[in-house]
């Protein structure tokens, strides 16, 4: 049977609906791991240094007001047309999410448990990672959560910078300037199916790794 | 260059009048954001006190608050904007699709801190109006949403911000408000316009947060002003 109008249209599209949402995944993966490993010792410093606290949380608030849009449009006078112009911003809105999380996440840890850290013989690096990184990972996650599913929102936005980027937004960009509505959802159905399916996905990831918090999380 | 360049734009004043002079796009921009807050408001406040003040379909509203919020505004704006074109084809193609996305952003926030800020409330307080022969309405005006005030603002002021800095993706589908200037800035290689648009944006979302602490003051009760823990929900 041959296929005709939209129908035709969609099947011939798949090809690029698959890498265009390759292209999505990737270019929000780089963003949301450049910011995790950048804001780990943001937060260090913003905990251990009490001083820096209000300061860099204040910075990071800024940040939030400016749109996106205009990040990514003003970098390109700097930058160009690159990878560097999608990443910058996306990795600066990660870190306002992540750096406010973990340093929550790291005060929670209760100071009795510290105490105790200190009192079995760990070193500090070892009261991090054994003690205080396992106890804040569940505000950890619920920031890795967040910042996953507004990377994917915003990864939309950089289709302004050109057909190489932008994942799915490519053809919600496209199907506006062509007005055709169905490319527009071909785009738009698929970014938001993925925000859900990733933050599924990371909760899923969560349960498993914080075993302990199951029960209380299903009560609450 | 790039700070010369943006105080050249915005102190042209070629750039000052006019259809799409700043005061116009700024006009622009405050309805669009005012109208889909109060759009918002309606709709999450509401919800918020009952599910607060009942406990009743708690779980479910605030999970899909968060699913809601996971929305991509560019999508949502994309979805609703063939239809509402379809609808009125003059204002429908550029104000009501912003506006749909805007409320969709900003109901989360709200909604969440409304039910948390009354959850919050101390349920000895609650229990002590009761006792006094309180009706639940009265509980609940009299009691709980004083007590509750410092978080739902924070909600709504968050929700407001967060409106602000996204309305600019309406000027992607032709509309107003001082996402025009980013868009055309683009598209005409002007990084003047451009961080002049993004300055006007951010200062827009700055008087904003500084309106929204100063109600947020004069609302809280005087018995809790000063409480840090009152307002330290935040979504």
């Amino acid at each position: 049977m041959e296929l005709t109008g939209d129908a035709a249209w969609l099947v011939d599209h798949l090809d690029e609906l698959a890498y265009r949402t390759f292209q999505h995944l990737l270019l929000a993966t780089i963003a949301v791991a450049v910011g995790l490993a950048l804001s780990f010792p943001l937060a260090i410093v913003a905990v251990r240094r009490r001083a820096t606290y209000a300061p860099i949380l204040a910075v990071s608030d800024l940040l939030y007001t400016i749109p996106s849009l205009a990040v990514f449009a003003a970098l390109v006078s700097v930058t160009g047309i690159s990878l560097l112009t999608v990443e910058i911003p996306l990795v600066m809105y990660t870190l306002v999410i992540f750096v406010r999380n973990i340093a929550a996440g790291f005060d929670s840890v209760p100071g009795d448990v510290l105490e105790a850290a200190n009192g079995l013989g760990y070193t500090s690096a070892q009261r991090l990672w054994r003690v205080e990184v396992p106890l804040a990972v569940p505000l950890i996650m619920a920031g890795l959560r967040l910042a996953a599913v507004s990377t994917i929102g915003l990864v939309t936005i950089t289709s302004i910078l050109g057909d190489g980027f932008g994942g799915l937004g490519f053809f919600i960009l496209e199907g506006y300037r062509r007005s055709f509505p169905l490319e527009l959802y071909f785009g738009a159905i698929p970014s938001i199916l993925l925000a859900f399916a990733v933050d599924a996905a990371l909760v899923r990831v969560q349960r498993a790794i914080t075993p302990w918090a199951r029960t209380q999380a299903e009560v609450a | 260059m790039l700070i010369t360049e943006t105080i050249a734009w915005l102190s042209d004043p070629a750039h000052w009048s006019g259809p799409n002079g700043i005061p116009n796009r700024l006009g622009e921009h405050v309805a669009l954001s005012a109208v889909s807050l109060l759009i918002a408001m309606a709709i999450a406040l509401p919800i918020g006190l009952y599910i607060g003040h009942t406990n009743r379909g708690a779980a479910v509203a605030v999970n899909s608050a968060n699913l809601w919020r996971s929305l991509p505004s560019l999508a949502v704006i994309a979805i609703v904007l063939p239809i509402t074109a379809a609808i009125d084809p003059q204002a429908g193609f550029r104000f009501y699709p912003t506006v749909v996305a805007m409320v969709v952003l900003a109901v989360p926030p709200i909604l969440v801190n409304t039910f948390a800020g009354i959850r919050g409330v101390d349920p000895d307080l609650v229990e002590a109006g009761r006792g006094q022969g309180m009706t639940a309405l009265q509980v609940l005006t009299k009691i709980e949403i004083p007590l509750a005030i410092p978080v739902i603002i924070a909600g709504i002021r968050s929700g407001a911000v967060q409106i602000i800095a996204t309305a600019t993706l309406g000027a992607i589908f032709g509309f107003g408000a001082l996402g025009r200037y980013l868009v055309d800035g683009v598209s005409q290689f002007d990084t003047g316009q451009i961080v002049g648009g993004a300055v006007l944006v951010a200062g827009l979302a700055i008087v904003t947060e500084l309106l929204f602490a100063g109600i947020q003051r004069v609302l809280t009760p005087r018995g809790i002003r000063g409480d840090p823990s009152a307002a330290a929900i935040s979504a």
